[in-house]
């Protein structure tokens, strides 16, 4: 049998996923938006999904840790190895580092995180305007690496399933039926 | 020579012979604009904020000796605020906030101080905003000081009640409608002026 991830890594992958295209949607549509309302709204919702996912990866980063991935195909060459460590241990460290940017930016522009108005994340950082500009380009620099990033990450999946037609891709597939 | 302790001394003792002979006799009446904070407290969808005014201006009388005979009014340009964020401030000067082109001033005009024991009083009065009068009543500290004195206090407030908000933000579940207006205000002996 092919080797497999881990039922926990595939749920907590795909859950991600999700949540990361969810919430990097809401950021892109909400920054432009003049004041109202609805976009205080939109920016508390995107925190708490921020918070939630951060959460999230620390676990999943720690289940990752704990549980090794199932080794590559023989028929990868070591420089192409090389490529796929680098690019997933960055993509941690990005689904890392770009909350906390996120959570500094708060902090610095004097709007503390209050996760689903009720857990308020101590603030890490100071009020401070300018630093708050910059903690912002900072986060749109990080997603912007991320979504190129992601973008590679399917493409290369993409490449492992239809041409290489190994079982890179649906080894994180959930399997729907026993076998 | 002269003991270095001496000069102290005297000084201290000087002070504590000017409070008492002056105590019944002092009337403060002069803020210190630049030792006083006016601001207020308000929450959005469960995250405390914290706002200031930049100016403000009071008329004010307070006799430690006679504190129900105590009065003040108390004005608050409204285009002075800080409300935390460029984006904000700019917001709440509009028409469905303070509407501050044609209501440019909050005021509070005092109506009767009662004594609640150890330097606090409640102070009752009218409050002023966006063409709406309301009476309040709120707890004010007083801190005797020489030269000056210290009144310390919280005047919460149902923005609701002032139409401060109003079209889509007249919802208080993303702004809540209770906003706390804090003070802590130094004044001078009138005579000081």
């Amino acid at each position: 049998m092919e080797p497999r991830y881990t039922p926990t890594a595939i749920t907590l992958h795909w859950l991600i996923a999700l949540g990361i295209t969810g919430a990097f949607g809401l950021g892109v549509y909400m920054h432009e938006l003049p004041l109202s309302p609805t976009k205080l709204q939109l920016y508390s919702w995107h925190k708490w999904a921020g918070v939630t996912l951060f959460l999230l990866i620390l676990f999943r980063l720690g289940w990752r840790l704990t549980h090794p991935a199932p080794t590559l195909p023989g028929t990868m060459s070591p420089m192409q190895r090389l490529a796929a460590g680098a690019a997933h241990w960055l993509l941690y460290g990005l689904m890392i580092a770009i909350p906390l940017s996120g959570w500094l930016m708060s902090s610095a522009k004097g709007f503390q995180t209050v996760w689903f108005g009720l857990v308020p994340l101590p603030d890490l950082l100071a009020k401070d305007a300018a630093l708050g500009d910059t903690l912002k380009d900072v986060h749109e620099a990080l997603n912007f690496t991320l979504l190129g990033l992601v973008v590679l990450h399917t493409a290369a999946a993409l490449k492992h399933h239809f041409i290489d037609r190994d079982s890179v891709l649906t080894r994180m597939l959930p399997r729907f039926q026993k076998s | 020579m002269m003991h270095p302790a001496f000069p102290r001394l005297a000084l201290a003792a000087a002070l504590a012979l000017g409070a008492a002979s002056t105590a019944q006799a002092v009337e403060y009446g002069t803020l210190d604009n630049g030792a006083s904070q006016v601001g207020f407290r308000y929450s959005q969808m469960g995250v405390t904020l914290d706002g200031q005014f930049q100016q403000f201006s009071a008329e004010l009388h307070f006799d430690p000796a006679r504190p129900e005979a105590a009065s003040t009014r108390f004005e608050v340009p409204l285009a002075s605020i800080d409300t935390g964020s460029p984006e904000g401030n700019d917001e709440v000067k509009a028409k469905t906030w303070f509407d501050t082109t044609k209501h440019p001033v909050a005021r509070f005009v005092s109506s009767s101080v009662k004594p609640l024991g150890s330097n606090r009083f409640e102070v009752t009065g009218q409050l002023s905003i966006k063409g709406k009068t309301r009476e309040v009543s709120f707890p004010v500290t007083y801190t005797p000081g020489t030269p000056a004195a210290t009144f310390d206090g919280t005047l919460p407030l149902r923005r609701g009640d002032f139409s401060i908000g109003e079209g889509d933000w007249s919802s208080f579940d993303i702004v809540a409608n209770k906003v706390d207006v804090t003070f802590h205000l130094v004044a001078l002996p009138l005579a000081s002026k």
